[in-house]
């Protein structure tokens, strides 16, 4: 499960049957800087997601359970928005609690 | 298993139900050195009542996160299952820090 940034949407009207009515979205990974890293992916959507939302996608074969049909070939799915995240001070300011919470 | 630190605590109002009442922790995937590896940031659920800061164990293999949160149909896939007290490699303790 990792945090990422939507950037786009992909349209695919041929599909398997049990695609049919799922979103595709692209998806930029996101670091703690909530810096691009790793490699783009396109993941379906189970919340309403929109450009530029920060998102929690889930992958592997858990990311069909949040879909209507768990028998479908999917291997990421947005599961969440994320409205808040809160990482460490960086270790130069010496902070050891939650800080630098932003959006 | 994967080893990690906990970097930031990550907060979605609008979820998938499966997460109802989970708390969320962004992780970074060390090494056992305690260098960042070459790997993604993580998002897991906290099933061992971690804090940002802690060394962890993450649980980054779907069927056993499921069974360890009760719901074999969740998309579920990360939790920090353990808080580490102590490494040691090639019989050097390495962590915490001496």
């Amino acid at each position: 499960m990792h945090l990422g940034r939507v950037i786009g949407r992909v349209v695919a009207t041929r599909r398997l049957s049990g695609l049919l009515g799922e979103k595709f979205l692209i998806v930029r990974p996101l670091d703690e800087q909530r810096e691009p890293c790793g490699e783009t992916l396109v993941a379906c959507d189970a919340v309403g997601s929109g450009l530029g939302d920060v998102v929690h996608v889930c992958d592997g074969r858990e990311s069909v359970y949040a879909l209507h049909d768990p028998f479908v070939p999917i291997d990421a799915t947005i599961v969440g928005h994320v409205e808040e995240f809160a990482h460490e001070a960086p270790p130069a300011h010496g902070a050891n609690g939650p800080g630098g919470a932003s959006e | 298993m994967k080893i990690g630190r906990v970097v930031g605590t990550v907060v979605t109002p609008v979820q998938h139900p499966a997460y109802d009442g989970r708390r969320l922790l962004a992780v970074r995937p060390l090494n056992p050195d305690g260098s960042e590896a070459q790997d993604r940031l993580f998002v897991a659920v906290d099933r061992a009542q971690a804090g940002v800061g802690d060394r962890v164990l993450l649980m980054a293999e779907g069927s056993s996160v499921r069974a360890i949160v009760g719901d074999e149909k969740a998309p579920i896939r990360c939790a920090v299952v353990g808080i580490i007290d102590e490494i040691e490699l090639d019989g050097r303790v390495v962590f915490p820090a001496t």
